[in-house]
């Protein structure tokens, strides 16, 4: 009884990802995130939706700590990001995948080398053949193998979105940050992405949390929906619960 | 904003007339910009210090970059150098003939240009052309988040950009000043050689006879400082530059102007120490 009972709390421990606690992050005077609390439950699909400028991208930036809170309490896979040192904040970052805005392709190299890239620099001595049977995989698994040899500038939009997910599934997360991964792409292609997301969350079993203004995408991709307006919640909910709020600002994105 | 930085400043300029108060104000935290930017600069620099000796080593990245300082830059500083030299020559030619010291030409040139003019024309063609190819290059890398991209992967961003330029610049600039030295002294043996009277052995002969090795070693180790300092500059102002696109320019733009300034500075010095040991 007793041990089964403590069974059942590690799991469910063991089940939050990320845990953020009145969080706040300033940049001088311009106070972005105020008081921001939620938690990442393992293989779901967080939608974080808000418009632009209201700290979406610095909220998923603090959880690989590319910038730093001010203060509250950040879990990361229960690690108290503060108290990492730096080779233990690599750890943590290599079992986390981030998809940036603009896609962050290497420019300078092609789309193989930007694949080995993180691979040959985590895994030292890897072999050339696995080498490429990974990037193989990978890039079948985006649809893209017969880009292996491009380069980013002569991919399109949606290409450099899907060789930017590539890049970060081949490192095997279990979390993957999505920030606004269908932003300037057309309807369509949009579409494509938000289904390889959703895609990606069975084959993988991973945890996400995506970013978006889209609305399409967040009906597509998202387990559990919040909505921040002024460096907070405002709203959390189902894409059914929330399609019938009535607040302005949540409402807003329904239209 | 710029105020409460600066309340030594602000108490002084109080009593002075507004139009001298600004003056002061904006002058003192000019100045006070300067000293910040030297000790990030200097930071930076310890950085790279502390972590160019840590393996592993991006060597590939390095052998990449040190083709694409050493190897593409030689067009441009070969035809320079060449340009130098023979009108160096040509324009000193009239004057010493008026002593009848002609025979003294390939002495002279050859030292000026061996001592100061090679390195430091070099340096400079090379804070302009590869200082501001490096702000450039990372500074768009950081503006499309490319840097952040590697740091979060687990790769280590400033060993992969930083360390392997600023070895590169290092190790190339020098090279490239040896080359450039010998195509002008080139240059300058064409200049003399106009109406065909001198050997080219005979020129370098007279050449090397008036050269010391304390004239080629102080000019071969201050050009590793330039390279150091070329690429350092290059390398801060990109890993550093402000977001958006014009953060880009404005990278490019002031690593050049501090890289150049930062020759002179290291020349100066250079000459100083040189003297103490003559
Ligand atoms: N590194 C930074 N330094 C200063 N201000 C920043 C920085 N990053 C973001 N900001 C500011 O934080 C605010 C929110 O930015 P961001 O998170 O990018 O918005 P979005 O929700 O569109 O992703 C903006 O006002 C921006 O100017
Ligand atoms: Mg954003």
């Amino acid at each position: 009884m007793k041990s089964s009972e403590r069974e059942n709390k590690e799991t469910d421990k063991s089940e939050v990802i990320v845990e953020m606690k009145n969080i706040k992050k300033s940049f001088n005077n311009n106070h972005v995130l105020k008081n921001v609390n939620f938690t990442l439950k393992k293989g779901e699909n967080l939608v974080i939706l808000g418009k632009s400028g209201t700290g979406k991208s610095v909220l998923i930036k603090c959880i690989v700590k590319l910038i730093e809170i001010d203060s509250g309490e950040l879990f990361v896979f229960d690690e108290n990001l503060l108290d990492l040192n730096e080779k233990e904040l690599n750890e943590i970052r290599g079992k986390i995948g981030f998809l940036f805005q603009s896609g962050a392709l290497y420019d300078s190299m092609t789309v193989r080398e930007n694949l080995e890239f993180p691979i040959q620099r985590k895994s030292k001595g890897v072999k050339e053949e696995e080498l490429d049977k990974l990037v193989k995989e990978v890039l079948e698994n985006v649809g893209l193998i017969n880009t292996i040899d491009k380069m980013p500038a002569e991919l399109s939009g949606g290409m450099r979105k899907r060789i930017s997910l590539a890049r970060t599934l081949i490192l095997k997360p279990e979390l993957i940050l999505y920030d606004e991964p269908t932003t300037g792409l057309d309807p369509i292609t949009s579409r494509e992405i938000s289904e390889l997301i959703l895609e990606i969350q069975n084959k993988y079993k991973t945890s996400s949390i995506i970013i978006t203004h889209d609305i399409k995408c967040a009906q597509i991709t998202a387990n559990r929906i919040m909505v921040i307006n002024n460096g907070e919640f405002i709203a959390e909910g189902t894409f059914d619960e929330l399609q019938n709020s009535k607040d302005e600002i949540v409402s807003s994105f329904f239209k | 904003m710029k105020k409460d930085l600066n309340p030594i400043a602000d108490q002084k300029a109080e009593k002075i007339s507004p139009e001298v108060k600004n003056k002061e104000n904006s002058f003192a935290t000019s100045l006070k910009d300067v000293f910040i930017e030297v000790a990030l600069i200097s930071k930076f620099a310890g950085r790279y210090f502390k972590e160019v000796f840590k393996p592993p080593f991006e060597f590939k990245e390095f052998l990449k970059q040190s083709y694409l300082i050493g190897y593409k830059s030689l067009a441009l500083v070969g035809i320079t150098g060449f340009i130098m030299g023979l009108v160096l020559t040509i324009q000193s030619k009239p004057t010493m003939a008026e002593f009848g010291a002609e025979a003294w030409i390939p002495g002279m040139v050859g030292v000026s240009i061996i001592r100061e003019i090679g390195p430091v024309i070099t340096a400079l063609i090379c804070a302009g052309k590869i200082g501001s190819g490096i702000g450039a290059e990372l500074g768009s890398m950081n503006v499309t988040e490319q840097i952040d991209s590697m740091e979060v992967s687990g790769a280590n961003p400033f060993k992969y950009l930083v360390v392997t330029r600023i070895m590169a610049t290092t190790l190339m600039i020098p090279v490239l000043v040896i080359f450039s030295d010998l195509i002008s002294l080139y240059g300058s043996y064409v200049g003399v050689n106009l109406d065909g009277k001198v050997s080219f052995t005979l020129f370098f002969s007279k050449v090397f006879e008036s050269l010391d090795f304390i004239d080629l070693l102080p000019a071969f180790i201050k050009s590793f400082f330039f390279g150091f300092i070329i690429g350092l500059i290059g390398c801060y102002k990109g890993y550093n530059s402000k977001k958006g696109t014009e953060g880009v320019g404005r990278a490019a733009n002031s690593a050049v102007v501090i890289a150049s300034l930062m020759v002179f500075i290291i020349d100066m010095i250079a000459v100083q120490i040189t003297t103490l040991f003559t």
